[in-house]
């Protein structure tokens, strides 16, 4: 097995950590429906979904390396560090569930996602700026597709209504950790980085209120709950996310194709 | 079966959608092929996710397989065999001038 990397403390290096992480884990789980989604169309759509997230992670992750100096590359950066050291949101390492939970997660990651990039476009560092050009349209996209869905499943049957309302019951309260500020996000805010993501509440929740309306269901209060993903801190899912995901990179230590 | 259901499958099943791309402005959409969509929505969704994916296209047409009148097999020598033996409707019994190069 290959040692793990150990990342400095630079608050920008973790700050685009997060966002990068977010975007990785996030699709590793939307790369567990390869094969496996209701209907090969949506098989495809999902697919599609995991590698503009991975594009996305690729790139900042690329950049957060040579920010750090440390002579490390994007492969050692997304497969060789301890959990720890990941510093995505928690909602987003949570096991896929069924197709109603994926569906709801991506609707609310795909909105807040897209509010980030925009914000990101004025950011002071130019190549984290033109990632978020590209990666908006990429985010715009995924929000339609999955808020559709979303409003598909609750209009459908008994049976697909209530499967998104108890991905609610059990999504909606990480929700929270999204907004959440710290001495991260106020070094991004100084250095024009990036926003504070607690900037970005009113605007998701206003996204948010239009899509629920759309499908006739209720949105929930912001959740009080606090995860902790983004201080390294995760869920119980996260240590066999990582076995998975770091296997091959582990097994063959540099190892390309 | 009616001519319904055969254009939608087996019941329960979406609806089948032709698909047409438009590779870049000012050429035709070509058609490039079919899937299942529960609504015309669904469809042009789909079909950028399945036909669109390697830059193929800046347009999608998608319309119900249902929707397209085609003619019968079984004409096929009644309405097509004729124009094998009408070579004077190409245009190609005109002498172009030199200057006039690829008509």
């Amino acid at each position: 097995m290959s040692a793990s990397i150990t990342l400095g403390d630079e608050p920008a290096l973790h700050y685009l950590l997060r966002i990068a992480d977010t975007c990785l884990i996030l699709a590793q789980r939307t790369a567990e429906w390869s094969g496996r989604a209701p209907v090969l169309e949506e098989d495809i759509a999902l697919s599609n979904l995991g590698l503009d997230l991975i594009g996305q992670a690729r790139a900042l992750l690329s950049h957060a390396a040579k920010l750090e100096g440390a002579g490390h590359d994007e492969d050692q950066l997304a497969f060789l560090r301890d959990e720890r050291d990941y510093r995505n949101v928690t909602l987003v390492e949570l096991p896929r569930g069924d197709f109603a939970c994926t569906v709801l997660r991506n609707t609310i990651m795909s909105s807040f996602l897209k509010l980030l990039w925009s914000a990101l476009r004025n950011s002071s560092d130019a190549e984290v700026a033109a990632i978020a050009a590209k990666a908006l349209k990429e985010a715009a996209y995924h929000q339609r597709h999955a808020a559709d869905w979303l409003v598909r499943l609750v209009d459908s049957t008994d049976e697909s209504r209530r499967r998104v309302e108890a991905a609610l019951q059990q999504l909606w309260r990480y929700t929270g950790e999204l907004f959440d500020a710290d001495a991260i996000d106020d070094a991004a805010h100084a250095a024009g980085l990036g926003p504070r993501w607690s900037e970005l509440q009113g605007a998701w929740q206003a996204e948010m209120q239009t899509i629920f309306d759309e499908a006739t269901l209720k949105l929930p209060p912001p959740a009080t709950y606090r995860s902790t993903g983004k201080r390294g801190v995760h869920s119980e899912h996260m240590g066999y996310l990582l076995a998975e995901m770091q296997q091959l990179q582990r097994a063959f230590p540099g190892g390309v194709w | 079966m009616s001519h319904e259901n055969e254009a939608e499958g087996t019941p329960g099943e979406w609806p089948l959608w032709e698909v047409f791309v438009r590779s870049k402005a000012g050429l035709d959409h070509k058609h490039c092929g079919s899937l299942h969509a529960a609504d015309a929505r669904m469809a042009v969704q789909m079909a950028r996710e399945v036909y669109t994916r390697r830059q193929e296209g800046t347009s999608v047409w998608v319309v119900r397989s249902d929707q397209i009148v085609a003619s019968d097999p079984g004409d096929k020598a009644m309405y097509f065999d004729p124009m094998e033996d009408k070579v004077y409707r190409h245009p190609t019994f005109y002498r172009l001038p030199d200057a006039v190069d690829h008509m």
